[in-house]
């Protein structure tokens, strides 16, 4: 009991631990941890450079204020593109990563994205049918479509209520920021 | 080539791409032999993660074959079998100067506060991952090894993330003899967490989950007493009483931002997306820990501020521990742990799933679905 200085006693001993657990107490020893202690110096990594070469940037790559550059590697996957990705670029260009604004703008473009995503694959696939004469989304090249895991009426309400609210947040904020500088 | 792609929360399906290039002097492209689906893929098919857009291919857990090398890479050559850590990481900035790989400064543009990963989402640099027939790999003389011999392509691509998060956890829990130990989450990184905890000499594991295969497997697998907390009024208040009032020396959180078990927290957290996920295992967690003990963090929670009972935790003095996992530091002695029959990875394995099905892979270990706790996903397989 915590009222007194002893601890609880342990429903079993080291040794039965040991017998009965594969490994028990292997790494007792902090210093057979490999992740003790938190920060070791120049560790062997395998990078032959000090800076790693830059990777061409083919179109213009958004990124955080909080970054003094473009950062020599970087993922190409899913350039920006329509509102989303209007809404996207302001986002990382006004705002540093401790605004809440900027992470609930990002998210309402992941909405407006999907929502893109479908309109253009629709008519994306509309096209190819006209083309090869067949159905969109049937062949054998692309998975037929699952039903969705259902979702009560009232997880969508709540899921699209959260959506309008993001809407709104942001909004409030670019009102704000606009208002800012016509008072200026 | 095929590849999993996201179309939109809770709608993936499998495309046509592009195979990817050399985009870098140090890039591979690799041709994916066995990937795997994580808890924190979960978090992007959910819609939780900022930025996760429509027509990027998820997966961070993969082994495969070298399929090209850029001109650069030196290590690998066309043909090597590789497991590649999760983390994408140059190793000389600042940070992977000082071992913490997952916290590279020179591989993700979109924020400074979080380093590469494969296949998750822009807010961790935009890259594709691993749930495909082909992924691009930067770095390839840093992060990629080859997959040793004797040891097992499932095995290995546990190593990719889920055993090395859980071993990872379990050591930020800077667990002494005789500690008694609490993990909340029997998913595979609470299972590994668990089982990781005797190596360090724990005096007792206790694992909180609410799915009864997986607290079955916490018995069996990682030798852990189990409770679960849709069974108690008050949870917190049972593993006080599990442990003479005291509370746990040390707390794992293997749960991250979608726990259950509290509505409003579920509702405002993972439905409404206006916090970074649903803190309640988080909060659990540290008020189930003892005064001056340890809370390791390896459940994933967004930039979205977070309603965490931080006053709890400051009044009892607790440490506070987290990060992603810097995997590749973990290998060296994971492997001795392998080898010498301590740990056996794909014991947690519950299914193989055809690339070309993945999407029902996605609903199965979302739903927690037919016993799933490990989904594997295979390429070229349908
Ligand atoms: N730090 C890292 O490097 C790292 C790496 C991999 C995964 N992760 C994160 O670790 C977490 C677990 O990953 P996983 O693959 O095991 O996921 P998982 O989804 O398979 O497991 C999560 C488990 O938590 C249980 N759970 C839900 N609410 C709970 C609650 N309130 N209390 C106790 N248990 C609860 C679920 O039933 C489930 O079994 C995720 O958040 C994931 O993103 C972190
Ligand atoms: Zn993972
Ligand atoms: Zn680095």
């Amino acid at each position: 009991m915590p009222y007194t200085a002893d601890k609880p006693p342990l429903p079993e001993t080291p040794q039965q631990l040991r017998d009965r657990i594969p490994g028990w107490g292997a790494d007792l020893d902090p210093a057979d941890r490999p992740a003790v202690p938190r920060e070791v110096r120049d560790p062997a990594t395998g990078a032959h450079w000090d800076l790693p070469e830059q990777q061409e940037e083919r179109r213009p790559r958004e990124r955080s204020i909080e970054h003094a550059r473009l950062t020599p590697v970087f993922g190409t996957a899913a350039p920006t593109r329509g509102l989303s990705g209007v809404i996207r670029r302001f986002s990382y260009r006004r705002f540093g990563e401790g605004r809440t604004v900027r992470w609930l703008l990002l998210i309402a473009a992941d909405r407006v994205d999907a929502v893109e995503g479908r309109l253009t694959s629709s008519r994306g696939s509309r096209a190819e049918a006209a083309v090869t004469g067949t159905e969109p989304h049937r062949g054998p090249s692309s998975t037929p479509r699952r039903p969705r895991p259902r979702r009560s009426p009232l997880g969508r309400a709540l899921t699209v209520g959260s959506w309008i609210l993001a809407g709104v947040l942001a909004g409030r904020a670019v009102r704000r920021m606009a208002g800012r500088r016509a008072g200026r | 080539m095929r590849a999993m792609t996201y179309r939109g929360p809770y709608d993936i399906r499998v495309e046509e791409k592009d195979i990817p290039r050399i985009e870098h002097p140090n890039d591979a492209i690799v041709r994916v032999t066995t990937a795997a689906i994580c808890g924190s893929d979960l978090h992007l098919y959910h819609g939780l993660m900022p930025d996760t857009r429509v027509g990027s291919t998820f997966g961070h857990e993969f082994v495969g074959v070298v399929h090209e090398v850029g001109p650069s890479v030196r290590d690998l050559a066309v043909g090597d079998r590789v497991m590649v850590p999760f983390n994408i990481y140059c190793g000389t900035c600042f940070f992977c100067a000082r071992g913490l790989y997952s916290n590279c400064h020179n591989v993700n543009p979109n924020a400074t506060a979080a380093g590469g990963i494969y296949g998750y989402s822009h807010t961790t640099g935009g890259y594709d991952g691993g749930q495909a027939e082909y992924v691009r790999v930067p770095f390839a003389d840093v992060g990629p090894a080859i997959v040793p011999d004797w040891m097992d392509e499932e095995d290995a691509v546990l190593c990719t993330d889920a055993l090395a998060t859980g071993y990872f956890g379990a050591q930020l829990a800077d667990i002494a003899e005789g500690d008694v130990v609490v993990v909340f989450g029997a998913g595979p990184v609470g299972l590994f967490a668990a089982r990781s905890a005797w190596l360090m000499g724990a005096g007792r594991v206790i694992v909180v989950d609410h799915v009864e295969d997986r607290l079955a497997k916490a018995r069996s697998f990682a030798h852990a007493e189990t409770y679960d907390f849709t069974r108690h009024k008050d949870i917190v208040v049972e593993l006080k009483r599990a442990t003479g009032m005291l509370g746990a020396d040390r707390v794992i959180d293997a749960v991250g931002a979608e726990a259950d078990g509290n509505l409003l927290q579920h509702v405002t957290g993972t439905r409404l997306k206006l916090q970074g996920g649903s803190p309640i295992a988080l909060n659990w967690a540290i008020d189930t820990a003892r005064k001056g003990g340890t809370l390791s963090v390896m459940g994933v929670y967004g930039p979205v501020p977070t309603a965490v009972r931080f006053g709890d935790a400051m009044n009892k003095g607790l440490t506070l521990r987290a990060n992603q996992t810097p995997v590749k530091r973990q290998w060296p002695r994971l492997f001795e742990h392998m080898r010498n029959g301590y740990l056996k990875p794909n014991d947690v394995v519950t299914h193989r799933i055809p690339l070309e099905h993945i999407a029902e892979g996605y609903h199965m270990f979302s739903a927690k679905l037919d016993g799933c706790i490990k989904p594997l996903v295979v390429p070229g397989t349908a």
